[in-house]
C-alpha cells in the first residue's frame, strides 16, 4: 500500500487503479480533519467510480487540462468534491500537498468544484445541472464529429430535481450515445434513506422507460467499472447510464451507509477512529 | 428633423417588423456564415419553416424543458460553439435563472439568450406569458450582458456585434410589429446610451420598442407644452452607461425613465442608482406597478392602462413641473379609471 507521499513521485502508470483508488480514499479522509469537515459519505462512496475513470477509461492529459482530444468529467453532485480534487491530485493536475489548503483561506479548493482547479471542467454543486451540460458536451462532439465522450456522475438524491429528467429525456431524443451518466446510488441523502424521502426505484425501469441504455453494477467493483465504462457507447444512438451500487462512506466501516456520515468534521479524538478504521479497511481486515 | 417626426416620416414608409423576426431572419444568416453558431429552440414556434440553408444541422428543438436548454447551450459554448437559445422573457428569467446565473454567467460564456414575449407584449395571454421581471432579474447577474434593442433594425446590428463578447447575453424581444426608429438610431454602438432627442429641461430615458416610441411621442407634447426634453434610448441595460446618462442629464431638473417592466428593479431603479449616487435628481419611473395584470387586453390597451404612453408620460412631467396640461387628464378604457 503506497502512502500518499510516494504517490506524488511515482508516474501514474506503475500504479494500479485499486492502489490509486485506496491513496484518494486516504487524500478524502485527510480532508474532512480540516476545520470546515467535508462531505465525507458522498466522497467516499464514487471514489473507485474515479479512480477507474482517471486511470482507466478517460482520455485525461493532466499536463494539458484543455487538450482538445480529452473526455470530459462533470461531477454533477458537485459536493463530492473533496473525492474529485484527490482524483485529480492523485492523477497528477496538481500537487497532492495542495489538498491540505481544502477550504482554507488563500487557496483554491473551494467546497464545491470551481474552475481554478486544473481539471475542473465546469463547476458544479447546485443539483441538477451536470446531465444539461453534458448534453451539450455530448451535441458539441456529434456537431464536430468527435469522438470525444462526456461522463457525468449524478447523486441517487440528485435525481428527485426535475432538472435531470428534462435532460434525460433530450439527452434519449437527441440520441446522444457520446453521453455516459454513473448514478452515485449510496441510497442516502441528508437525512436518510432516498426510498424514505423521495423514492426511486424502480430506478433502472425508470431510466429504460427514457430511452437509456441501462446497466447496473458493484459500484465499487473496480473490474467491472472499467469494463462496463470502456465500452460505452454501449448502443448506438443511446446515451449510457450506469447505476453503481455504492455504500455511502465506503472505506471507513465505522461510518459506511450510516446517514450522518453526509457531511463531517472530525474532532482529533473522532479522527483517531476514522484512520484507523480507514487502515484496517486498506490493509484489507474490513473489506 | 427630429425626434418623432422623423420616426414617423420613416413608419410611413417601412412596414413595422416584429424584432423576433428580425431576430430570427438575423440569426439564420448569421449561421450560414459562422460554423459556431447553434440555434437551440424549445418549440416556441419561431423558427417553424425556416429554411437554415447549410446550418440546418445546427437547428435544434429542444423541446419545451428551459432548464436543461440552458445547461446545454453550456455545455455546447464551453467547447467554442455560440449557441443562441429561444424562450420566452419570463421562462428564461424566472423558470431557469438559476442555470442562467450559474451555467452562462459564473462561466462567462458565450450563449446569447433571445427571449420573446418580453414586458406587456403577451397581451392577453396574461402574467403567466408576460415579462415584467426580467430586467430586474438579468441586471443582477455578473458577466451578463442584457440588451433591449428598439426596432427590428437594432436587432440586426447588434446580432454581429454580440458575437464579439466573450460572455453570455441576453437579448429581450417584442413579440408584435414594432415601428422602425429613424435610420440612424438603428446603428446603435453595443454599451452606449444614444440620445434621441436633446433637450434641456427634462430627460426621458427609455427601453425598448413601445416605451420609446412613447417617449418621442411625450417630448413633442411637451414641446408643445413650453417643456424642453431630451430623449435617450438605453439598448444596453447592463453594463449601464452610467457616464453618457450623468452627461445627458446636466443640469435638468426632472429625469423620468419608460419602461414596459414593472417599476422596480429595471430601467428606473438602474437609473435612480446612478442618480443617488452621483447626480442626486428627481426621478419618475414609469412602468407597470408591482402587480399582476388583471385586466384583458393586448399590448397597446394594457401599455394604455398603465399610463405607457406619451400621453401617460407628458401628464406626469408636467404635473410634476405644475405645468398646466393642455389638454384635460384622460381615462383608461380598459377599465374607465
Amino acid at each position: 500500500m503506497p502512502s500518499p507521499s510516494m504517490v506524488i513521485d511515482q508516474p501514474a502508470s506503475l500504479l494500479s487503479v485499486a492502489e490509486h483508488a485506496d491513496a484518494i480514499r486516504q487524500h478524502v479522509v485527510q480532508m474532512c480533519f480540516g476545520p470546515e469537515g467535508g462531505h465525507l459519505g458522498g466522497s467516499l462512496s464514487i471514489v473507485d467510480v474515479l479512480a477507474v475513470l482517471y486511470f482507466d477509461v478517460l482520455r485525461n492529459f493532466a499536463d494539458q487540462p484543455d487538450h482538445p482530444d480529452r473526455d470530459i468529467l462533470l461531477l454533477s453532485k458537485g459536493h463530492g468534491a473533496i473525492a474529485l480534487y484527490a482524483a485529480l491530485a492523485e492523477r497528477g493536475y496538481f500537487p497532492v500537498s495542495e489538498l491540505t489548503t481544502f477550504g482554507q483561506a488563500g487557496g483554491r479548493l473551494m467546497g464545491h468544484p470551481v474552475r481554478a482547479v486544473p481539471g475542473v471542467e465546469l463547476p458544479t454543486g447546485s443539483l441538477g445541472h451536470g446531465m444539461a451540460l453534458g448534453a451539450g458536451f455530448a451535441l458539441a462532439a456529434r456537431l464536430h464529429d468527435s469522438a470525444r465522450r462526456c461522463f457525468v456522475i449524478v447523486g441517487d438524491g440528485e435525481l428527485q430535481e426535475g432538472s435531470c429528467w428534462e435532460s434525460a429525456a433530450v439527452a434519449a431524443g437527441q440520441r446522444l450515445d457520446r453521453l455516459v451518466v454513473i448514478v452515485d446510488r449510496n441510497r442516502l441523502q441528508l437525512t436518510g434513506p432516498t426510498e424514505g424521502v423521495v423514492g426511486l426505484e424502480p430506478l433502472a425501469a425508470r431510466w429504460r422507460s427514457f430511452g437509456w441504455d441501462v446497466r447496473e453494477l458493484d459500484g465499487h467493483d473496480q473490474v467491472g467499472l472499467a469494463e462496463a465504462l470502456r465500452s460505452t457507447p454501449w448502443t448506438a444512438g443511446q446515451p449510457s447510464v450506469l447505476i453503481a451500487n455504492t455504500h455511502k462512506g465506503y472505506g471507513v466501516p465505522k461510518l459506511s451507509d450510516q446517514p450522518h456520515c453526509h457531511c463531517v468534521s472530525l474532532s482529533e479524538r473522532q479522527q483517531a477512529t476514522v484512520s484507523s478504521s480507514l487502515a484496517s479497511f486498506l490493509s484489507g481486515g474490513s473489506r | 428633423m427630429t425626434g418623432v417626426l422623423a420616426a414617423e416620416r420613416r413608419d410611413s414608409a417601412t412596414r413595422p417588423v416584429a424584432l423576433r423576426t428580425a431576430y430570427r431572419d438575423g440569426l439564420i444568416e448569421l449561421m450560414q456564415h459562422d460554423q459556431r453558431v447553434v440555434c437551440l429552440d424549445s418549440d416556441t414556434g419561431l423558427f417553424a419553416g425556416q429554411d437554415f440553408g447549410t446550418a440546418t444541422d445546427r437547428y435544434l428543438n429542444l423541446g419545451i424543458a428551459e432548464q436543461n436548454l440552458i445547461g446545454t447551450a453550456a455545455g455546447l459554448a464551453a467547447t467554442g460553439y455560440r449557441p443562441f437559445v429561444n424562450t420566452m422573457a419570463t421562462f428564461a428569467s424566472s423558470r431557469a435563472v438559476e442555470f442562467v446565473k450559474l451555467d452562462l454567467a459564473y462561466n462567462a460564456l458565450g450563449v446569447c439568450i433571445a427571449a420573446t414575449h418580453a414586458g406587456l407584449s403577451a397581451g392577453h395571454l396574461g402574467p403567466t406569458h408576460h415579462g415584467l421581471e426580467d430586467l430586474a432579474v438579468m441586471r443582477v447577474l455578473p458577466n451578463l450582458t442584457v440588451l433591449v434593442p428598439g426596432d427590428a433594425g437594432q436587432v440586426r446590428a447588434l446580432l454581429p456585434q454580440l458575437l464579439e463578447l466573450d460572455g453570455p447575453v441576453y437579448l429581450r424581444l417584442d413579440r408584435k410589429p414594432a415601428a422602425s426608429l429613424p435610420g440612424w438610431v438603428a446603428r446603435p454602438q453595443l454599451g452606449r446610451i444614444q440620445t434621441l432627442v436633446p433637450g434641456e429641461r427634462v430627460v426621458l430615458v427609455a427601453c425598448g420598442p413601445q416605451p420609446i416610441v412613447a417617449a418621442l411621442k411625450a417630448e413633442r407634447l411637451l414641446a408643445d407644452a413650453g417643456v424642453s426634453a431630451a430623449v435617450l434610448q438605453v439598448h444596453t441595460l447592463a453594463p449601464f452607461d452610467i457616464a453618457s446618462l450623468l452627461d445627458a442629464v446636466g443640469p435638468a431638473e426632472l429625469v423620468v425613465s419608460v419602461e414596459e417592466h414593472w417599476q422596480i428593479g429595471g430601467l428606473g431603479s438602474a437609473i435612480a442608482e446612478a442618480l443617488a449616487e452621483q447626480l442626486p435628481r428627481p426621478l419618475i419611473r414609469i412602468g407597470v406597478p408591482r402587480t399582476f395584470v388583471s385586466v384583458v387586453g393586448d399590448q397597446e390597451q394594457l401599455l394604455q392602462h398603465y399610463g405607457i404612453t406619451a400621453e401617460g408620460i407628458s401628464d406626469q412631467v408636467l404635473s410634476r413641473l405644475d405645468v398646466t396640461p393642455l389638454t384635460p387628464n384622460r381615462s383608461c378604457p380598459q377599465c374607465n379609471r
